[in-house]
């Protein structure tokens, strides 16, 4: 009792954190591997799809293929499927681009409540928004690093 | 003047021992799945009560679940001298849209899932000195107006930590009043007998899906006070209740007590642990300010009622988190406010 | 044979993610942002071209693949067209999944509510 506070509450810290239950993370990465596995073979189908039935060559390709898998995506969370995969495969799910077409399709549907403008037209952002701000600021700066050393 | 009533530090005794003659309770499905389902007043089958949005719909069960236990003992809104509820929402909306609604004296509080306990004790406080005949606790949460507001939107597909536990969907209400029973009151014997008033306290959790580890040192806090205070012992109570530290908070509660010489574990339970069974997805329990008043009213009075306990403390945790401060760095605080249940002899 | 390696490759990168979550405990929103600046680092540094090469969808599908996307194109903009290109070019390249991620959430919101989770 006589311990100071700081004292006593860093050795709570250290209980908590070594008894909380630990996700089992053997199980976990088995299903994310098997579900994004999957997602990325279904994502080479449709460009072997496009390439063979569409005769889609070089970007075409990959915007057709990188489309079709964003409209998957946001297809699922609209029919309510995707999250209960994404309960099941974890990363499997976040990771690849339907992942983030989920993270914008999930907002949008559920701030729309809020309004066109301040709901679903602001909050569409709210979970993807930084994706696009770090990896547009990112590519910027690669692109004028590959000026300066090449 | 008489003298003040306050014995010890924060914890006081009432003498008039306010009577909570009845209780009402409304869930969602899934909690009216669970062990204590067929105890509920209402279960939603669909939870937005055909509301436009979830938030409406926690207001009407609020309200709902107020009239109804007016309703219990015959009183109408206009003889109830107060309301005292709150919930979890910003800026209280969900109590306060169900107060413009019932236009009833109300007082709107704030402790997050203790949000209960800290009505009763005031109720009882305020039924005590004198100023109100009778009084109306409720509180109430939903699981997903909680979790738009808390975490992410139902559809976004993420995975929960084991040490996240599920808001439950739901609203209880109780009705406490100041003279005796009338014969028809589904509680005739069960009375708040006083209380402990809660500090904040933190330890420095940042997770925000570990709230029972936030609590348990709240709950901790306040049980040590209360038996400091009163000059009680763990005899005298036929059990510990709190509000829904989950499962990994009742580990650490438990520890936290062991560690004082405190061996609460035999009679200790949690609503949390109480109101989902195992393998309904909420496998660390409920938490919530609706978690509380649902197990209370539908299942804990009735064990005093029918004479099962005697005695119990009753202390609803609450996790004073906010995703702003969170984001700023702050830790989580936690309360506990405490209130006995007493049994007594018509 | 090249659907074996595309779903190797995919899974793995995805459990690299879940290894994030597990022992990091990061949030998905970290875990996006995390991947897709991972992915203009590694094409900058020019290791992930090979890998789509090798792995095709296994390697594009991933965030890091978008990444990969923004970054070529910044590259290939600014071979072309200096620093204008630079600016441009990783937008332009990635021009259609991002309209079509709005288009598609836009709609998706428009056609569906969200629904209470058990």
């Amino acid at each position: 009792m006589s311990m100071p506070k700081d004292k006593r509450a860093q050795i709570y810290r250290e209980r908590v954190k070594a008894l909380q239950p630990k996700s089992k993370a053997s199980g976990m990465c088995v299903r994310a591997f098997f579900v994004g596995g999957l997602i990325c073979c279904i994502g080479q189908l449709i460009r072997d799809f496009g390439e063979k039935a569409l005769k889609l060559t070089g970007n075409d390709l990959s915007t057709f293929t990188c489309v079709v898998l964003i409209f998957l995506g946001a297809l699922t969370t609209g029919l309510g499927i995707y999250d209960r995969i994404a309960k099941f495969a974890g990363a499997g799910t976040s990771v690849p681009i339907t992942g983030f077409a989920n993270s914008m399709t999930a907002p949008a549907m559920e701030y729309k409540k809020e309004g066109f403008i301040s709901g679903l037209g602001t909050r569409l952002f709210s979970i993807a928004g930084p994706v696009l701000t770090y990896g547009v600021a990112g590519s910027v700066i690669v692109g004028l690093l590959s000026l300066i050393f090449h | 003047m008489p003298a003040c009533k306050r014995k010890g530090e924060r914890t006081v005794f009432f003498e008039r021992k306010p009577h909570i003659v009845s209780a009402a309770s409304i869930v969602g499905d899934m909690e009216g799945a669970g062990p204590l389902g067929a105890l509920f007043d209402k279960i939603l089958q669909d939870d937005t009560w055909g509301e436009s949005s979830w938030e409406k719909a926690e207001s009407k069960m609020f309200e709902a679940a107020a009239r109804m236990a007016l309703d219990k003992t015959g009183l109408s809104t206009g003889g109830l001298h107060c309301l005292l509820g709150g919930d979890l929402l910003n800026q209280l909306i969900t109590a306060n849209y169900a107060a413009r609604e019932l236009s009833v004296p109300f007082f709107g509080l704030y402790s997050a899932c203790a949000t209960l306990t800290e009505a009763l004790l005031l109720a009882g406080m305020l039924i005590e000195g004198g100023f109100l005949g009778n009084a109306a606790c409720v509180a109430s949460s939903h699981f997903s107006a909680a979790e738009r507001q808390f975490r992410y939107p139902l559809e976004m597909g993420v995975t929960a930590p084991p040490t996240a536990q599920r808001t439950v969907t739901g609203a209880g209400a109780l009705v406490l009043r100041g003279d005796a029973p009338s014969p028809c009151d589904p509680f005739q014997s069960v009375c708040v007998a006083g209380g402990t008033i809660g500090r904040v306290v933190d330890m420095g959790i940042t997770d925000m899906s570990n709230m029972g580890a936030a609590m348990a040192p709240a709950a901790a806090d306040t049980l040590r006070a209360h038996l400091r205070d009163s000059g009680k012992s763990l005899m005298d109570y036929d059990a510990v209740i709190t509000g829904d530290l989950g499962k990994f908070g009742t580990k650490m509660l438990i520890e936290l007590c062991d560690s004082e010489g405190l061996h609460i574990e035999e009679k200790h339970m949690d609503c949390g642990n109480l109101i989902f069974a195992p393998g309904q997805g909420a496998d660390c329990g409920g938490s919530g300010c609706g978690c509380a008043p649902v197990v209370l009213g539908a299942h804990l009075l009735q064990m005093l009622e029918d004479g099962i306990w005697n005695r119990i403390l009753f202390l609803a945790t609450g996790a004073l988190m906010s995703p702003v401060s969170n984001l700023q760095g702050e830790s989580i605080p936690g309360i506990a406010h405490a209130v006995i249940l007493e049994r007594v002899r018509a | 044979m090249k659907y074996v390696i595309v779903f190797l490759v995919g899974g793995a990168i995805c459990v690299i993610g879940q290894l994030l979550i597990c022992y990091t405990r990061m949030t998905t929103a970290r875990i996006l942002v995390a991947f897709v600046l991972a992915g203009i680092v590694l094409t900058a540094l020019g290791v992930y071209e090979p890998l789509i090469g090798f792995a095709n969808a296994g390697a594009s599908v991933p965030l890091t693949g978008f990444g990969y996307t923004l970054a070529k194109g910044a590259i290939d903009g600014a071979r072309q067209n200096g620093v204008l290109g630079a600016i441009t070019g990783g937008l332009e390249a990635s021009s259609g999944g991002v309209a079509a991620a709005i288009f598609f959430a836009v709609s998706g919101a428009l056609a569906f509510s969200p629904k209470t989770k058990k």
